[in-house]
């Protein structure tokens, strides 16, 4: 069976051990996680998980009814109606030659996050293919360490 | 009101009208048993383990249908008490379950019994709590006890640091459950019932597939009416015995694994499955490909996850199964005709007749499937079934006739060795006027040999009927099956003398090798009013059968074995 990439969207009560639950179950019945990311949601009691995972389409069905399971898990949205966003840092030595960084951190909603004696660290937010992308094509100027956020993701 | 978290522990237990709790103290729950000392709301039983602290409330549960409760301490005590958890957690049986924890500022410090509990709970439990603040206990407890015993059941656990129960706090008792996140489905979707009695009416071959969630959701007398109504044949899963009663015309019996031929012949024919509570294991379907292949699936059960799991469905229903079928027999009533499955049952009538549940009688040796027989012939109805694990429970679910739900407790999903007497001690205290019988075997019954100790102290008569083989026959048997009779570490000629042994402990022991003395020890047992235990000597090597070898097809069965 065709083995498929999801985003799914979790809403949860924002309780002791509720990040527990979720990955343990994933653990424990062998299900990917591809990316995961957690955060409260303003004003409310709830927080929201963004988790990439993959799987053929009666695992992805059997994901969402096992996090529906969970008693702290208020909705489970796995519209393919998302706007899904990554956020990479790179750390680019000061020695290097910059030529052409500038027009590509444009073209990938990028920016230079800051800069320091011995490196600068340049930040860009986008979709995680243009990511993957963005992250080959950065290699010539010889990062030193790269760090991915996971998704983010918002249903329409 | 003001109490302690210990107080409010007993208060909470009083609102829900617990009226026994099974236990085994220690220093992190000891505020918990002071209280327990001074009440007399609820009665508490010691037992010798915490693991049979747990298995005696889960017998309570299955014997009652009400949430068993249990206390242990922290640490050790806790990791006892996890079989048991893992047991209720897999056959869906509601349970809470207080343990003792460290103070909340040692937690982390690997202080004296210190077990991250709530982490090893996580998986085998419905649902768990760490309470880190007194004000939290009253709403916890409320929600614990409705999250044990709503939608699909299960064990919650609630883990208390001695601190917290000490703290002084206000109580109210929530007289209503709000939870937010928290909300089963009880009734059916009409659209969905209407299309499956649609399917049931264009059927020629349907066949009732029932498992426990019948019992859970106390549908017996539903599941009656609607496979009489609809002359639909039906057979039962191991957790599902009793919901149709041995003398029902339209039970073919146990399917799966060791069920018997017509039942699993029923399912490979089948046109239609109708799925009441059942979850669709391995030890039911065999090889899937070959699972009822020529069946549309309905599929009623409480838990969405459950449906669709192992095999695609065509018909779900979600929703409580005593609320589903009480909606479909009127439908049922105006559409379904049962004359129309007389050829289908006809059918399987037959192969009942050609392979019936048999085995070979001897008046040399006693029989194990002879002896559960003979306990069916004397004590029938009047006794609740326990068993432990392997040949024997498997010769209990084939040959006592059971004949109503709750009649019958075991281990089915997780399959613990050592469930058998706790678990009795349970059933017996919550059906007092039941004489309860525990089937046993040699391995089994010294897994939690020690609750002899809790059923002398608390006056609680159960009768152990251990088949004895003197081997670990369940593995045994596939040792000779699948393993060229290579017998690994299943030989245990090497045991004690359990008429003594029982002695010891202030109960009564017979030694039996003959069927009169059998019949003789059954009565004495009966009328002894203390915990006995028969030893019964039985065939060494006798199979159960028939059997679905693991991963095999329903329809390609071992009727017997040659050697």
């Amino acid at each position: 069976m065709e083995h498929i990439r999801r985003v799914l969207s979790v809403i949860v009560l924002n309780e002791d051990g509720v990040l527990s639950r979720i990955s343990g179950l994933f653990a424990g019945r062998g299900y990917n996680i591809d990316s995961l990311t957690v955060a409260p949601i303003p004003k409310t009691n709830l927080s929201r998980l963004t988790i990439v995972t993959s799987g053929n389409a009666p695992v992805l069905e059997q994901i969402v009814k096992q996090l529906h399971k969970l008693i702290p898990t208020y909705k489970v949205i796995e519209s393919g109606q998302f706007v899904e966003k990554e956020l990479a840092l790179v750390k680019i030595p000061l020695n290097e030659d910059f030529n052409g960084l500038d027009a590509m951190l444009k073209a990938y909603n990028g920016t230079i996050a800051s800069s320091g004696e011995e490196f600068i660290v340049v930040m860009v937010a986008d979709d995680y293919d243009r990511i993957d992308n963005f992250l080959k094509a950065v290699k010539k100027y010889n990062p030193t360490d790269i760090v991915r956020s996971g998704s983010v993701a918002l249903d329409m | 009101m003001e109490l302690s978290g210990s107080q409010m522990v007993i208060e909470a237990l009083r609102k829900e009208n617990v009226s026994v709790v099974f236990g085994y103290p220690g220093g992190a729950i000891m505020n918990v048993y002071d209280e327990v000392y001074k009440q007399n709301h609820f009665k508490h039983i010691l037992t010798r383990h915490e693991q049979a602290a747990i298995h005696a409330a889960d017998g309570y549960a299955r014997a009652s249908g009400e949430v068993g409760v249990a206390f242990v301490t922290s640490g050790p005590g806790f990791t006892n008490a996890v079989t048991g958890l893992a047991t209720a957690y897999m056959d869906s049986i509601p349970m809470v379950v207080i343990s003792g924890q460290v103070p909340i500022s040692m937690i982390g410090t690997d202080a004296f019994q210190e077990i991250d509990a709530v982490g090893i709970s996580r998986p085998c439990v419905k649902h768990n709590y760490l309470v880190k603040d007194v004000k939290d206990l009253p709403r916890i407890l409320k929600e614990a006890f409705y999250i044990a015993r709503s939608g699909r059941p299960g064990p919650v656990h609630v883990d208390i640091p001695k601190d917290v129960t000490a703290q002084i706090g206000h109580f109210a008792y929530p007289a209503e459950i709000k939870m937010q996140t928290y909300k089963p489905t009880y009734k059916g979707n009409p659209r969905q019932i209407k299309k499956a009695i649609e399917a049931i009416v264009a059927s020629k071959r349907p066949v009732l597939y029932i498992g426990g969630g019948a019992i859970n959701s106390n549908a017996a007398e539903e599941v009656r009416e609607f496979a009489k109504i609809c002359g639909i044949p039906a057979v039962e899963t191991l957790m599902a015995r009793g919901v149709m009663g041995h003398e029902n015309p339209l039970l073919l019996g146990m399917l799966g694994m060791h069920g018997c031929y017509s039942a699993n012949m029923a399912m490979s024919e089948a046109d239609l499955m109708i799925a009441f509570g059942s979850r669709f294991d391995d030890r039911v379907t065999g090889k899937l490909s070959e699972f009822a292949k020529h069946a549309k699936i309905i599929h009623i059960d409480i838990d969405p996850s459950s449906i669709g799991k192992i095999v695609p469905i065509d018909y779900p229903i979600v929703g409580d199964l005593k609320n589903v079928i009480e909606a479909m027999i009127p439908l049922a009533k105006e559409h379904v005709e049962a004359d129309r499955y007389k050829p289908w049952r006809d059918l399987l009538n037959r192969y009942n007749e050609i392979h019936p549940l048999k085995y070979e009688d001897s008046n040399e040796v006693i029989k194990p499937q002879w002896a559960i027989e003979r306990v069916g012939e004397l004590l029938g109805d009047k006794a609740l079934i326990c068993t432990d694990v392997g040949q024997h429970q498997m010769w209990s679910a084939q040959f006592y006739p059971f004949s109503y739900p709750r009649q019958w407790l075991t281990s089915g999903g997780l399959g613990t060795m050592g469930y058998g007497l706790p678990a009795a001690l349970g059933a017996k205290v919550a059906m007092p006027e039941k004489t309860v019988i525990n089937f046993t075997g040699d391995g089994s019954i010294l897994m939690n040999i020690q609750e002899l100790m809790t059923a002398v102290e608390s006056q609680i008569p159960v009768i152990n009927v251990i088949l004895n083989n003197q081997f670990l026959g369940m593995v045994r048997q596939w040792q000779t099956f699948f393993y060229d009779k290579r017998y690994s570490s299943t030989d245990l000629t090497m045991q004690p003398d359990f008429v003594k042994l029982v002695e010891s402990f202030g109960g009564r022991g017979f030694r039996v090798k003959s069927k009169e003395e059998f019949d003789k020890a059954l009565e004495e047992a009966v009328a002894s009013n203390t915990v006995c235990m028969i030893d019964v000597n039985v065939d060494r090597f006798e199979n159960v059968l028939p059997m679905v070898p693991a991963g095999g097809t329903l329809y390609n069965m071992m009727l017997e074995y040659k050697e």
